[in-house]
């Protein structure tokens, strides 16, 4: 028997804690769907907690907060297009590089910002609906941004398979070659996609600092970065899937608090790994799944040459 | 007619290989245009930098009175060209429509405005007979709707000249009519067409005009309704120096290999080898002249282990090798069409290319014994006169000829009953050939059976004891050097059946 109000409860947090993850999993699902693949999220996303926390704490704006959030993902992202589009180096080591890099930088800058108390996104209660008995604070009582989030993935499933830059996007990641033969720029498309995509992992991550958890710690991305590289996976690609991805990992993710102030005796510890035990499943599952139906990109992380022979 | 385009005095340069040697083509408004050469004659090299694919290092295009120059596709698309590449370009995982659609922009653009999309496909189905299912996905297609697809997207972006780069190689006989009837009906309204291919006969029917290509320089234009096979085979195949190597008559042993019935697939799944057989004695070359594409890698590659037999048997020495590892194969020397990526492992060092093979020889304990294997690479290096800055350069950084020796220097010394050698000297200049040729009668002289595979028809004329043409995965006719010419080997090399000459 579960009781309802704790259900409500639980599944209002999950939506809280699975934005993030959310914005960061869109990013990434459009850098690679372009052919780009940045596994630098982790940096990506503390950098834009971090930047979105600073800028908030000194302006007083938070959205302007997750606005610089965005801008610092997105200079991130700049590095990892340079080497792996323009200079066609492996995708992978500037990836792993961007991890370091954020991880260290916010970690040094960070300092005196720890137990710091910014301004914040705050909850709109949406009048009537989220009078509702549980189903109001399920849905209808989060931050703007939570929101959006949904509303994006929507915007972004429409433009991946709705309009002329959503093929050449996937024509970039499926085949290069085909998209270049048609007249389409091949690196420029990937350059756009790479950077809109770090723009939202920063986003994600500024989103971490000011809406989710409201304050600045060392690492507190605590390896959502990689947790978003798996719900890529686990969405197919599709942002529309990613959101009920994002919400269960983050459902996961809120699970032990909330079981453990119900008194359940399972050790806090274990219930810590939950969620990335599902993202060692999540990855055994993609691997064994065919890949043609929902596989990754068929270019996905290869350089593109022009004329370079096969 | 007048003129559409004229492509002047292009040189195209990849690293030492000229691939276009200072070619000038020209091209009449409405006419299909044949180009027409063996593999590696430059056309398709050609054709891409009219398509902006590549640079010319030197020449200008002239394209309707004006002088253009392409930087990259957009630039020809634009300027009304379209080119169906021979390995097609469309994205396997999207449907069709999506890949008519890419890149260009409808009305309300950046949103795709499918009906204007659907209106204007049927139209132009209509207009020239093409039919495509519009929402299939192109892994579901076979090839020759893909190739439909890729003739409409073409289409879609209203060009004036069509590139073809080997259309027919992919299609069934029925595929092919319903193609010329296309091509045929498209010219009627105006388009003009180039049409590269290497089969004759094809040339013969479809085209008004023939410009032939050999070894990256021209050879002349014909009129196609002035010309004939062999004409046009011996403007294809032609004569060049013929290097003296003497072939001291020799008696042949008993048998070392023979293939019965042999059938192979290749990566799509078809079958590439249909029902070979052949067998090779002692002291024999045998050579397999056709163009590329004709089943000869799948067949070199099903002998030397690397490919699935699927039905059939391969004897070598009276023992059954069918579908057996390399072990029961140590007595096979091959010596591939693709030399850097199969015959050898380019970031290793020359002398671990050299003893690739014999690792096993040279066991010390646990440990390898690298004085042994020096001593025994030097020796190779000298007797096969590799030229290498040392013993640990990358064998990757060695010029064409020399990493052929490498690979002679290999495969040869360890004294091989077999030998297979394919395309063994393309690429390579007049010494290196002359090297490798010799090698090869060398090691035949010494009692080994060789299966030569090359397009080369001099090659195959001089090396030879007998001669097999490949076509269409098939053996067509087997016979000995001495009732061979180049007229009778060349007509059956382009699908003829019946040798009349």
């Amino acid at each position: 028997m579960v009781d309802p109000g704790f259900l409500a409860s639980l599944l209002a947090s999950s939506i809280r804690a699975g934005t993030p993850l959310l914005y960061a999993t869109l990013g990434e699902i459009i850098t690679e769907r372009s052919g780009v693949l940045n596994l630098g999220l982790e940096g990506i996303m503390i950098t834009g907690a971090f930047t979105g926390f600073a800028v908030s704490l000194a302006t007083g704006n938070p959205w302007l907060g997750v606005l610089c959030g965005g801008i610092a993902g997105m200079l991130l992202a700049l590095v990892h297009a340079f080497f792996s589009i323009t200079l066609k180096a492996n995708q992978s080591i500037t990836g792993l590089m961007l991890v370091l890099l954020g991880l260290g930088i916010t970690g040094f800058l960070g300092r005196n910002y720890i137990g710091e108390v910014a301004f914040y996104l705050d909850p709109v209660k949406i009048p009537v609906l989220s009078d509702l008995p549980y189903i109001g604070e399920v849905l209808f009582s989060h931050d703007p941004m939570a929101y959006f989030a949904v509303i994006l993935a929507a915007f972004l499933w429409f433009i991946l398979f709705k309009t002329r830059y959503g093929l050449e996007i996937i024509a970039a990641g499926e085949k290069p070659e085909a998209a270049d033969s048609m007249g389409v720029n091949v690196d420029r498309v990937r350059y756009f996609s790479t950077l809109f995509g770090g723009f939202l992992v920063g986003i994600g991550g500024a989103y971490l600092s000011l809406a989710y958890a409201k304050l600045w710690t060392e690492g507190m991305t605590a390896g959502r970065g990689w947790i978003c590289l798996a719900l890529v996976i686990f969405s197919g690609w599709m942002p529309q899937r990613a959101i009920l991805g994002a919400y269960l990992f983050g459902g996961l993710d809120v699970l032990s608090f909330k079981l453990q102030a119900t008194g359940v005796g399972v050790s806090y510890h274990l219930m810590k790994m939950v969620p990335y035990v599902v993202t060692i499943v999540v990855l055994l599952f993609s691997v064994i799944r065919k890949r043609a139906a929902f596989g990754a990109p068929a270019a996905l992380g290869i350089p593109y040459v022009r004329g370079k022979k096969e | 007619m007048e003129t559409l385009l004229e492509m002047r005095n292009i040189v195209k340069r990849f690293g030492n290989l000229v691939a276009n040697d200072h070619i000038d083509f020209e091209v009449r408004r409405g006419e299909i245009h044949g180009l027409l050469g063996e593999n590696g004659a430059g056309k398709t090299t050609l054709m891409n930098i009219l398509y902006g694919i590549y640079q010319p290092d030197e020449g200008e295009i002239i394209f309707e009175g004006k002088k253009v120059r392409f930087r990259s596709p957009k630039d020809a698309i634009s300027a009304g060209i379209g080119m169906v590449h021979q390995h097609f370009m469309l994205v396997p995982r999207m449907n069709v429509f999506q890949n008519i659609v890419l890149g260009y922009r409808t009305p309300h653009d950046p949103l795709i405005n499918q009906k204007w999309v659907e209106e204007r496909v049927e139209a132009l189905s209509e207009k020239y007979g093409i039919d495509v299912a519009l929402y299939e996905v192109i892994m579901n297609l076979s090839v020759g709707e893909e190739q439909r697809v890729e003739i409409l997207k073409a289409l879609f972006r209203d060009i004036k000249l069509l590139i073809l780069d080997e259309p027919t190689a992919v299609l069934t006989p029925q595929e092919v009519d319903s193609l010329f009837y296309a091509l045929k009906s498209m010219t009627k309204s105006g388009l003009t067409i180039i049409f590269i291919t290497h089969k004759l006969k094809e040339a013969l029917k479809v085209t008004d005009r023939i410009t032939v290509l050999r070894r990256g320089k021209k050879v002349g234009t014909v009129k196609t309704s002035e010309t004939n096979e062999r004409e046009l085979t011996r403007m294809m195949v032609g004569r060049d120096i013929v290097l003296d190597i003497s072939k001291p008559p020799r008696e042949f042993g008993k048998e070392v290999l023979r293939v019965e019935d042999l059938w192979v697939k290749d990566e799509r799944g078809n079958y590439a080898v249909k029902g070979v057989s052949f067998s090779i004695r002692e002291g024999e070359i045998l050579g397999i002249a056709g163009v590329s594409g004709n089943g000869q890698r799948e067949l070199e590659e099903a002998i030397a282990g690397l490919r699935k037999v699927e039905k059939g048997r391969i004897i070598l020495d009276g023992q059954d090798i069918t579908n057996k590892g390399v072990m029961e194969r140590e007595s096979i020397a091959y010596i591939p069409e693709d030399r850097i990526g199969v015959g050898l492992a380019p970031s290793l060092s020359v002398l671990e290319n050299l003893m690739l093979k014999d690792f096993k020889k040279y066991r010390k304990g646990f440990f390898l014994d690298f004085d042994e294997m020096e001593k025994k690479a030097r020796e190779l290096i000298e007797e096969f006169s590799v030229k290498t800055p040392s013993l640990h350069a990358t064998a990757g950084t060695l010029s064409g000829g020399n990493i052929q020796r490498l690979i002679l220097a290999r495969e040869l010394s360890r004294n091989p009953r077999l030998i297979i050698a394919s395309q063994p000297t393309r690429g390579l200049d007049v010494a290196g050939i002359d090297y490798v040729r010799r090698r090869l009668i060398d090691a035949a002289m010494k009692g080994a059976a060789v299966l030569l595979i090359s397009e080369d028809l001099d090659e195959v004329f001089q090396l030879a004891d007998r001669i097999a043409v490949m076509y269409e995965g098939e053996i067509r006719g087997i016979m000995d050097r001495k009732g061979a010419n180049y007229e009778k080997v060349g007509y059956l090399m382009a699908g003829g059946l019946e040798v009349t000459a």
